[in-house]
């Protein structure tokens, strides 16, 4: 599998550690899956971890872009942490960056909630 | 290196491990063309975009089909041109996806990244199907072109 996602709760927000590739196929497919099981919770917080994401492509952008969609359309929220150089150009030139919330770090992106 | 042109031609099957293959053989030529690693990685992608592009619009899934990419490395520049057995489209009907009522869009980035990765990208529709896009790279400017080779231009917005 080219992307591995794990969960975690910190203090009520669900933490979701992503783990290499978020490319067209299967990593995409597991990426929705899993936000669209949180979002069905109702008004679920989510934060993404992309800091072990190695490369994005149109796909994936998509799919980070759904999974937005999906959170905010129940109550939640979907915010980014921990973006590699990369990923943040690319968000950059996507204009991207101007639709989601991204933190420099976890522990920040947790307190944005509170 | 010499002033012969050096070309490696692969045939990809329309399968979805393809994306990966072509991908990673763009990173090797670019490697071998002496771009950093930062412009490995966009060329990478560009050729990616367009090989899943080429799966996906050109042959529509179907096995059966092939795409062809095709790396011409030139005194002065890479060319990548990919090959699909599809209709054809046209770059002038594509929506802009940094417009305002575009930006949550889940797809129409592949060819805005193409175009911002590398300097020159076009697209020739067969007359008995198939397409071709060409993208074009200039070297790394710490690569020393030869007095013959012409610069191409046109850089898209
Ligand atoms: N090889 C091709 N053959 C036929 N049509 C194509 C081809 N490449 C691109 N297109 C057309 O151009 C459109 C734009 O392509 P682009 O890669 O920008 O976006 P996308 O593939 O729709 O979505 P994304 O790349 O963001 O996942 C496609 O939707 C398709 O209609
Ligand atoms: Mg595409």
């Amino acid at each position: 599998m080219s992307l591995k996602i794990s969960k975690r709760d910190v203090g009520g927000v669900t933490v979701l550690d992503l783990n290499g590739r978020l490319t067209l196929g299967d990593a995409s497919a597991q990426l929705r899956e899993t936000l669209r099981g949180l979002a069905t919770q109702g008004g679920p917080k989510i934060i993404l971890n992309m800091g072990q994401v190695v490369y994005i492509d149109s796909s994936g952008l998509g799919e980070l872009v759904s999974g937005f969609t999906t959170v905010k359309n129940q109550g939640g929220q979907l915010k980014l942490a921990n973006l590699t150089q990369k990923v943040t150009d690319l968000l950059t030139i996507t204009k991207l960056y101007t639709v989601f919330e991204i933190h420099n770090d976890e522990g920040a992106a947790v307190q944005s909630f509170s | 290196m010499g002033s012969q042109p050096r070309r490696v031609c692969v045939t990809l099957e329309s399968r979805l491990e393809s994306m990966d293959l072509g991908e990673e053989i763009a990173r090797c030529v670019a490697g071998t063309a002496a771009f950093d690693e930062d412009e490995q990685h966009r060329i990478s992608m560009a050729v990616r975009e367009c090989v899943i592009n080429a799966f996906k619009h050109g042959n529509c899934s179907d096995v059966r089909k092939k795409i062809e990419v095709d790396f011409t490395l030139l005194a002065d520049r890479l060319v990548v041109a990919v090959r699909d057995e599809g209709k054809g489209f046209s770059l002038n009907q594509l929506p802009d996806p940094l417009a305002d009522e575009r930006l949550l869009a889940t797809s129409g980035r592949g060819i805005f990244l193409m175009r911002c990765f590398m300097d020159d990208l076009r697209v020739v529709s067969g007359p008995d199907g198939g397409t071709v896009v060409t993208m074009t790279k200039r070297l790394p400017s710490n690569h020393k072109p030869t007095a013959a080779a012409e610069t191409t231009k046109e850089r898209q917005p």
